[in-house]
């Protein structure tokens, strides 16, 4: 049941993206095509989830017996960086479609806050090493859910026809608004 | 001249937030309140001011190929103090913008100067572009801030008990507060810079 309400609570209630504010960047940049946006996706949710396990791992088993918290920015946001060119370097041995299919957007993984985010969020959480995954797929998820959502509308937006100061990103703000206005609907559900 | 030059830049031209897009997350996600953008704003400008600063003076030094994560390393230790430093002297602050002083780090503003400007040009313009950056980053998050304050509470708070202003009585439009004002504010207020910007260049 407690992991119901994580999961819920990640994808739709505390959306990471429309409530949080976490992974704008590539939310604007990447979401003109659903193409791109499933992709990126794809990207994040594997990244996002093995981010968390290990920064699990690392914040209770080395961080806070060897009484070195503060030093989590500094060994959080390496871990990130040096995962996802391994990532990278696995996948393009392993999966080449996967790799082509993932490609651009591996390297821009490391500056997207959604994954430093949710590895910080998750350890303030007082989450435990299973609830951390969970929390960090569906974040995950949620981001996706999110993004895709987003980049269908935006195919929609450009045929319409806006002012010229509103045209592309001040209009793609008031659409995502309006998205995250329909994602409140959400809040109480659990 | 050339310095000026290079300083205000990042108020209407180039700035950060209305024009580049830079740095979003901590813009929408932290400006409920005009103190509170102008807190988050002044926080970014120190670390991108002594990122700026080391890079350019060690920009030397660094092979190429493992730039990105020596600027990261250098980028973290300045947030990691910033930190420390807003939770002993302002403890209220520290408690509302929680989350995105460490995401400090990823904020493509700060890793995209080093990147773009500071690896490339002398000490002193580093400086004064990164202070330039910086003020014009904490320049949009205190004017979103404080449209979203007006309109979704009515008061406008600066400085807490110093510079605190009531604009109108009764409920605001709390829409504002909330996530999905945040959204639609920015939105306008990119619409007026594009305009802004038409009109002056």
């Amino acid at each position: 049941m407690e992991y119901f309400v994580i999961i819920i609570g990640a994808i739709f209630v505390n959306n990471i993206v429309l409530n949080q504010f976490l992974g704008l960047c590539p939310f604007i940049g990447v979401s003109s095509k659903v193409e791109t946006a499933i992709g990126m996706a794809g990207a994040v949710t594997f990244v996002m989830t093995i981010a968390t396990i290990i920064t699990y791992i690392l914040q209770n088993y080395i961080l806070i017996p060897f009484g070195i918290s503060f030093m989590q920015t500094i060994t959080f946001i390496l871990v990130i960086a040096s995962l996802v060119q391994l990532v990278e370097i696995i996948l393009k041995k392993v999966s080449p479609p996967l790799y082509q299919a993932l490609g651009i957007f591996l390297p821009l993984m490391t500056t997207n806050c959604a994954i430093l985010g949710v590895a910080i969020l998750a350890v303030q959480n007082d989450y435990n090493l299973i609830e951390s995954v969970v929390f960090g797929l569906s974040s995950a998820i949620g981001f996706g859910l999110a993004l895709i959502l987003f980049a269908g509308l935006r195919e929609h937006l450009d045929l319409v026809n806006v002012p010229p100061a509103m045209k592309g990103v001040p209009a793609a703000f008031v659409a995502a608004g309006l998205l995250a206005l329909a994602f409140m609907g959400f809040a109480g559900l659990v | 001249m050339n310095q000026w030059k290079n300083f205000s830049k990042g108020f209407i031209k180039d700035n950060p937030v209305f024009v580049l897009f830079l740095g979003l997350c901590p813009v929408l996600g932290v400006t409920t309140s005009a103190y509170n953008g102008l807190g988050m704003g002044l926080a970014t400008t120190f670390v991108l001011v002594m990122s700026n600063l080391v890079v350019s003076i060690i920009k030397n030094l660094i092979p190429s190929k493992v730039r990105i994560p020596t600027f990261i390393v250098i980028i973290a230790s300045f947030v990691t103090m910033v930190e420390m430093l807003t939770e002993a002297f302002v403890p209220d602050l520290y408690e509302q913008l929680g989350l995105f002083i460490p995401l400090i780090v990823v904020n493509c503003l700060v890793l995209g100067r080093s990147e773009a400007f500071a690896s490339k040009n002398d000490i002193f313009s580093s400086v004064i572009d990164g202070l330039g950056m910086g003020l014009g980053f904490a320049f949009a998050l205190t004017v979103l801030g404080g449209v979203r304050e007006v309109l979704g509470s009515g008061s406008l708070t600066l400085l807490p008990d110093i510079a605190e202003f009531s604009i109108y009585q009764g409920d605001g439009m709390l829409v504002f507060v909330l996530a999905p004002g945040a959204f639609i504010a920015l939105g306008y207020l990119i619409m007026l810079a594009n305009k802004l910007k038409k009109k002056m260049y």
